[in-house]
């Protein structure tokens, strides 16, 4: 890559979410901010190698989406709707600001607003504060690219029409809202982290950076909310790992077999310092903050027979506390095998089956529980349920020889 | 900007004394703090006409609501509310007073 086009994905990386939020907030839609940054972003393409790079990348880029945005307001303003040409030379009415005044966080909560289906905000999220393409967006989550663009579509349709509001909400809905923003950025790492489809790569780097990526800007607005540093630690806790997660043949490669020389160390150590910044703080954690404290913990230790398990298990008692659902209630459990013994550990699994039957982790428990007892046809049998619920390649490759490994 | 609440049920004029009684102090809210437009209960779909006027001919007049569903719009709210946030707030109240769930949908 030469330097004019690093400069441009530099740019669209730091710059696209400042110049949608920037239009949005100027035109009041997100149809005129997306096509027009999108023209301001092919401009540079066609003109930085020329011109040069401008010495203010983002404000030559802002520049030209208004100029973009305008022109495209005057073509239509000429067809029907004059009253767009007023808003634009006056603008909106100053409004009091929110909480915190950042527009590319009222983009955020405008994308992840409640009224949205999750799927829809997860997508909005990616093309209108990411920036991917709607191609990329469709590769990642496997759906038909006109399916994806329609679904976008109607969304900024729905916002535009019922008036979803582009600002950060009050202070007393901020809590409530934070949290759908946080699970959205969840459910796109996760997706890179645990792809499923047999025709992705097992893990997509690319959704697990924009998920940290979004984050940290989410953390830079909100510094003081203890969720988002949480979700940011378990996102660089976890991510930390990832080379070392599967192996060469594609194969996941279990915690306490990962090659922990292998492990990213400068995110392992932000993450850390995120956990011991807020345990510091001495507020009661969220959901997000104990997991990263759980990861802290594994990745704390420099051997896997070195892991401070009755932290594990006590930081999971008080997650369940929380959060009781059975997903957590089982990882809990792979915990207290390690600390109590396979035998407390299945006594607890067994009693989750008739919820997560479908769930191929709670299957896949079972099984290496089973094996370490010596039940090696139940554990056969587990194996199998696993596999045929399990949706990750690189986990399908790992289950299938534990299987094969029974006797 | 204002938008139309509408209240599922599948049974008419279904509303207890208790139910009622919260409906009439939520509508004096409304109308107190400048949201209330209209309001109103619906008869049962069995009790409406569909009217086709399209042709050239005489009107027709069909017995019976344009779509069967088990659940309908039994009653509704017109709010007046700056934005869908206030909506789907003033909504949420309209849902506990009638102890019903709604549908909230912008006019044009």
């Amino acid at each position: 890559m030469n330097d004019v086009q690093e400069a441009v994905t530099r740019a669209h990386r730091g710059e696209w979410a400042r110049v949608v939020a920037s239009l949005t907030k100027r035109f009041g839609d997100l149809d005129i901010a997306e096509e027009a940054a999108a023209e301001a972003f092919a401009t540079a393409v066609e003109r930085w190698p020329a011109d040069g790079v401008p010495p203010n990348p983002g404000a030559w880029l802002t520049t030209t989406a208004n100029r973009k945005a305008i022109d495209r307001i005057r073509r239509e303003a000429k067809r029907d709707d004059k009253q767009k040409e007023a808003q634009m030379s006056y603008g909106e009415p100053p409004e009091p600001l929110g909480v915190i005044d950042d527009e590319r966080l009222r983009l955020i909560f405008t994308c992840c607003h409640p009224a949205l289906a999750m799927e829809t905000r997860v997508a909005l999220t990616l093309r209108m504060v990411g920036g991917l393409t709607v191609p990329e967006i469709s590769r990642a989550f496997l759906v038909q690219e006109t399916a994806m663009g329609q679904r976008i579509t109607r969304a900024k349709a729905k916002i535009k029409a019922a008036r979803i509001p582009y600002r950060v909400p009050s202070a007393e809905d901020l809590p409530g809202r934070v949290s759908g923003v946080l699970a959205v950025l969840f459910l796109v790492f996760n997706e890179g982290y645990l792809a499923t489809g047999a025709d992705t790569d097992p893990v997509r780097h690319e959704l697990t950076a924009e998920a940290i990526r979004l984050t940290r800007l989410i953390r830079g607005l909100l510094p003081d909310d203890g969720e988002v540093a949480g979700l940011l630690a378990l996102m660089l806790l976890t991510e930390a790992r990832r080379t070392a997660r599967v192996s060469q043949t594609g194969e996941l490669v279990s915690l306490d077999e990962q090659d922990r020389g292998a492990w990213d160390t400068a995110m392992i150590a932000e993450g850390h310092q995120l956990v011991r910044e807020r345990l510091a703080t001495r507020l009661p954690p969220g959901r997000y903050q104990i997991l990263a404290a759980i990861n802290a913990v594994h990745t704390s230790a420099r051997d896997a027979r070195d892991t401070d398990w009755s932290q594990v298990v006590a930081l999971y008692d008080q997650l369940a506390r929380i959060d009781r659902s059975p997903i957590v209630a089982l990882n809990r459990a792979i915990a207290v095998a390690e600390l109590d013994g396979p035998e407390v550990a299945l006594a607890i699994v067994d009693k989750l089956g008739e919820k997560l039957s479908g769930y191929h982790a709670y299957h896949a428990t079972r099984a290496d529980l089973l094996r370490r007892l010596g039940r090696s046809a139940e554990s056969r049998a587990a194996y199998d349920k696993a596999i045929e619920h399990a949706a990750n390649t690189a986990e399908i490759a790992y289950l299938t020889r534990r299987r094969d490994q029974l006797a | 900007m204002q938008y139309l609440i509408s209240v599922i049920d599948d049974r008419t004029g279904s509303a207890t004394e208790d139910e009622m009684t919260a409906i009439r102090a939520f509508n004096e809210q409304l109308v107190a703090d400048g949201h209330w437009v209209f309001a109103g209960g619906l008869s049962s779909p069995s009790d409406a006409t569909v009217i086709d006027g399209r042709g050239d001919g005489e009107p027709l007049f069909t017995d019976g609501p344009f779509l069967e569903s088990k659940e309908y719009m039994a009653g509704f709210w017109v709010f007046e509310a700056p934005d869908l946030d206030a909506a789907l707030k003033l909504a949420a109240g309209a849902s506990k007073a009638c102890n019903r769930r709604l549908e909230v949908r912008p006019f044009l």
